[in-house]
């Protein structure tokens, strides 16, 4: 990889290996700007016949060749660089996720502490993390062995142990390990990857448990006293071992390696990369949410701390019926507004699960499918508020005043009243036919507070320009906020509960394009046009017990930017509570639908 | 462009159809080239490395972790059977000792000084691995396995619960679009392929499972029932490791839906033949329908023509089977392929096809709703 000089870059070409589609942009520099010109996609060639990734990678190039009228890929069907007038790019630069992403094991000593630490540092690196192992796990020495055997993981990451404290616990782990010998995912041939970042004086006798079946690597420990996380070497290690070991063994890789300038990140890992540096530029809280068939992504930053989690099994199709089992028929069917069968429901779910592929026609089959993916936002959301937290064990000084207010350690750092920016991307949110209806999902599963901008990104870009940050970090940004983002709108809401059609808050806005005032009423939520680039300032006066930010009852006085959608004022309460008599939600729910311009065509008769 | 349909499900009178048959770690292949197998035949057979179970010495005998392996009582690479005494103390002045006798059978693997911990690994477990089809050996992938070929008849479900299992076809239904019900399935139908025609109603599903039949294959259920036969709502479709008693395998969907006429022929010609059955599903990366799969006589070999398979692309007059809402389970064929994106009801815009209908009518579909028929 040769060294880049920022100010030489002009044309840059970012690829992502998906599962089943790689997807390729071009970003140009334009008038001294970055700006994303091309995109283009082609089927993965991961999988046989093909099993050459660079097939997929060159097609989805190609494409983007045609449509940019320049030529990026040579006789040879290697990548032109550098760029001159006509032909070629500066930079190139991949993600991947294919053939399953990167899966891990994670092992710890205590499951709230290094286990913990652990799988933060797996998750955050892009991982899909199978199972975590600690000692106080609840499962029996021999359970975990077996778990270990059936396991297949691309990498393990062991941890535990503070530095200097306990090396006992983190052998035993490591002896638990070893005679399970876990296999690799991919080819017999390949030895497994192990990465040891727990208490450093239990590091030669961690060595000491394993023979040449494990491929070991010790790093610094991510736990290194209680009150303190150290996830970069971790993080930094795993990134390595991914490339060395799974993507190596990946068809095509190899050669995929030779040509990018800076080496391939996990999907995954390059969004988180991307919401992290974007937060720490603009000084905001921010949450990202990637909704897919199978899998739902969480990524956070909150006070410049970064989260990510998975829920493996909530998604739009694979995974639709988990969502239905978790949360019940009950639980989605109160965010529909008209009578559906119970039974009939059921088997369409079933029915779209072992064809996942298909796409609602009707609307009435579109509104079920929206109700279902907010369920699935808001379970994905409740996961990853209970793993957010701040450090498990961490003694706290208390004084006398905090009897009666003891907070333990644990407690979740996302807080929705601290939420500047809110990003959605996935099929069911990116592809919804109106951005109402993506603004309302958004809205309904993570319910914002306070004032909250609320965006979609506009063709999945986010992976690219996440590695993209590593190595051309303005070029990333640029992009990001010009041509990534597609802004909706902003949300004012009010936390807490009242009585319905009692005063929620009073509103005044004033702008060069909207000038309002009144009151919303609790349970009432109002839509008001404020167009993109538009902005207005909004003064909200809380009604006792309501809160927008500055405490209850307390005014707040804000600038808001506006977006395709507009700017809700959401009075319907902190939780969002529906009654539990169906009539009454559907009622409630109708008059929701109306005020948020969900579905406007459509006919009376179900409306 | 993604793939705009779903490729179709097979069901094909005849075909050459191959098996791999492989072991989970390197074992003896039992079979060579050229040999004929029956589907119960074990064709690859090894032992896995046995349970682990370890034992914390150090805090059994209250002794510090260093000082284990010299009061352990075998050797590693020893034999220990339950009850023997495995480690001993030395006591003070060779008196008050303390033994610990094993709880478990196996063979001493590792002390470790560090923690204490020994390592006990039990009985190597066998593990068979069954042709599954009755047929020629072909190829033998050495120390993993054989992959066997026949000439058959292969019908794929959609979906489908339990693993590999065998017998003879029966059918149950007199038409494609009768309903199994309780009634339809009889003690005779002990160990046999069961063969139904629209949706199998709970008691009939129950009822194969009370006589002992091996599978039922119908064209679609209810997802309550099929929740109250295995007891928990399927969450994820990844199947074929469920002890139902039963392998359940549905062609269409789920849902008052007929089997397709096609394979309800199929598989009714085939009366009293042996058929091979999993339900094993995964519709994920690497997708796995399940199956049925009923070897040719050298009589129908002889005399049946294998068809043109065909595969791939969406054309003017080529059957579709609609699978998803509101036109869900009903065949057609392609009357129109628009090259243009169309807005539909939902308000989204996709590609479409025109499907039309035996009784002439007419209706525009998604292409993403459609699956072709393959032959």
């Amino acid at each position: 990889m040769t060294k880049i000089d920022p100010d030489q870059v002009n044309v840059i070409l970012a690829t992502d290996c998906g599962s089943t589609t790689t997807k390729a942009i071009l970003i140009q520099r334009v008038d001294g700007e970055y700006r994303q010109t091309h995109r283009g996609e082609a089927p993965t060639t991961v999988e046989k016949p093909f099993a050459d990734v660079t097939m997929g990678v060159i097609n989805s190039v190609t494409e983007v060749a045609e449509l940019a009228d320049r030529r990026l890929v040579d006789d040879q069907g290697r990548i032109i660089q550098p760029a001159t007038e006509t032909e070629g790019c500066d930079l190139y630069i991949s993600t991947s996720s294919a053939g399953g992403g990167l899966q891990m094991m994670v092992a710890g000593v205590v499951a709230q502490m290094t286990a913990a630490s652990a799988k933060r540092a797996a998750l955050g690196a892009g991982a899909i993390v199978m199972d975590v192992i600690a000692a106080n796990d609840k499962r029996r020495p021999h359970e975990q062995i077996q778990r270990i055997r059936e396991l297949r993981p691309d990498m393990i990451l062991l941890s535990g142990g503070t530095d200097g404290g306990n090396t006992t616990q983190v052998v035993q782990i490591a002896e638990l390990i070893a005679p399970a010998k876990p296999q690799p995912r991919f080819g017999s041939e390949f030895t497994l990857p192990l990465i040891f970042a727990g208490n450093k004086d239990a590091a030669p006798l961690v060595a000491k448990a394993f023979d040449e079946s494990i491929d070991l690597t010790i790093v610094e420990n991510l736990r290194p006293t209680l009150e303190r996380e150290n996830l970069g070497p971790a993080r930094d290690a795993i990134h390595d071992m991914f490339l060395e070991h799974v993507m190596a063994h990946a068809p095509g890789y190899d050669k995929l390696m030779g040509w990018t300038d800076a080496p391939i990140m996990p999907t995954p890992g390059a969004v988180g990369n991307i919401l992290q540096t974007i937060a720490q530029r603009q000084n905001i809280n921010v949450v990202g949410v990637d909704i897919g068939g199978a899998t739902t992504d969480v990524f956070s930053v909150f006070d410049k701390t970064f989260n990510r989690t998975v829920s493996a099994n909530l998604g739009m199709s694979y995974s639709i019926s988990n969502v239905c089992a978790e949360t019940g028929m009950a639980n989605i069917l109160r965010w529909v507004h008209f009578d559906m069968d119970e039974r009939e429901l059921r088997n369409r779910v079933k029915n779209k699960m072992i064809r996942p592929t298909t796409i609602p026609q009707s609307k009435e089959a579109l509104i079920f499918e929206q109700a279902v993916a907010r369920e699935a936002l808001r379970l994905a959301y409740i996961q990853h508020k209970e793993f957010a937290t701040t450090l498990k064990g961490v003694q706290q000084q208390r004084t006398i005043g905090d009897t009666f207010s003891q907070q333990t350690g644990g407690q979740t750092i996302v807080d929705n009243m601290k939420l500047d920016l809110l990003v959605a991307s996935g099929g069911v949110l990116s592809h919804a036919p109106r951005m109402h209806q993506t603004a309302a999902l958004l809205i309904d599963a993570f319910e914002p507070e306070g004032f909250t901008t609320l965006a979609k990104d506009s063709i999945f870009m986010m992976p690219h320009l996440g590695v993209l940050a590593q190595v051309h970090p303005q070029a990333s940004l640029e992009v990001f906020t010009r041509d990534c983002l597609i802004y909706l709108g902003t949300c004012v809401a009010a936390k807490g509960l009242g009585k319905l059609g009692r005063p929620c808050f009073e509103y005044q806005i004033t702008g060069d394009t909207l000038n309002e005032s009144g009151t919303i009423n609790f349970g009432d939520v109002k839509l008001l046009p404020l167009g993109p680039d538009e902005t207005a300032e909004v003064t909200i006066d809380p009604a006792r017990g309501f809160d927008v930010g500055a405490g209850p009852g307390k005014q707040v006085q804000r600038k808001v930017t506006g977006g395709t959608v507009g700017l809700f004022l959401d009075g319907r309460g902190r939780p969002l509570i529906l009654p539990e008599q169906r009539s009454e939600a559907q009622k409630m729910m109708m008059r929701w639908v109306t005020a948020m311009e969900l579905y406007p065509e459509m006919e009376p008769a179900l409306v | 462009m993604a793939q705009a349909y779903t490729p179709g499900l097979k069901v094909t009178r005849r075909i050459t159809h191959r098996v791999k048959r492989i072991l989970p770690i390197a074992g003896d292949v039992l079979v060579k080239v050229g040999d004929r197998v029956g589907a119960n035949d074990v064709v690859a057979e090894t032992f896995m490395p046995g349970d682990i179970e370890p034992i914390n010495l150090a805090n059994l005998l209250s002794m510090p972790p260093q000082d284990v392996a010299e009061c352990v009582l075998k050797k590693e690479g020893e034999k220990v059977m339950i009850g023997e005494p495995l480690a001993q103390t030395k006591g003070i002045f060779g008196l008050f000792k303390t033994t610990y006798r094993s709880k478990h059978e196996g063979i001493v693997e590792t002390v470790s000084p560090v923690t204490g911990q020994l390592i006990l690994r039990g009985d190597p477990i066998p593990v068979q691995v069954k042709a599954y089809i009755s047929g020629e050996v072909v190829e033998v992938i050495s120390d993993e396995g054989v992959i066997i070929e026949n000439d058959v008849s292969f019908v794929q479900g959609i979906f489908g619960i339990g693993g590999e299992t065998f017998g003879p076809i029966m059918t149950a239904c007199n038409s494609h679009d009768q309903e199994v019900t309780a009634d339809l399935i009889t003690a005779d139908m002990k160990g046999a392929v069961i063969i139904g025609g629209a949706r199998a109603t709970a008691g009939a599903i129950r009822k194969a499972r009370d006589v002992g039949a091996a599978a039922l294959v119908t064209g679609g259920l209810d997802d309550e029932d099929l929740r109250d036969f295995l007891g928990y709502d399927l969450g994820v479709a990844i199947t074929g490791t469920e002890q139902v008693g039963l392998t359940l395998i549905i062609t269409e969907g789920f849902g008052e839906i007929a089997m397709a006429q096609r394979t309800f022929e199929l598989l009714g010609s085939r009366q009293g033949d042996e058929a091979s059955v999993n339900g094993a599903t995964q519709i994920r990366a690497g997708v796995m329908r399940p199956e049925i799969i009923i070897p040719l006589t050298a009589d129908e070999k002889a005399h049946e023509a294998e068809p043109e398979h065909t595969t791939g692309l969406l054309e003017i007059g080529r059957p579709v089977r609609i699978i998803r809402d509101p036109y869900f389970g009903l065949i057609g064929e392609v009357s129109g392929l628009p090259a243009e994106l169309q807005v539909l009801d939902s308000g989204s815009k996709a590609r479409v096809l025109e499907v039309r209908f035996d009784s002439g009518e007419s209706v525009t579909i998604p292409r993403a709703n459609v699956e072709l028929i393959e032959a």
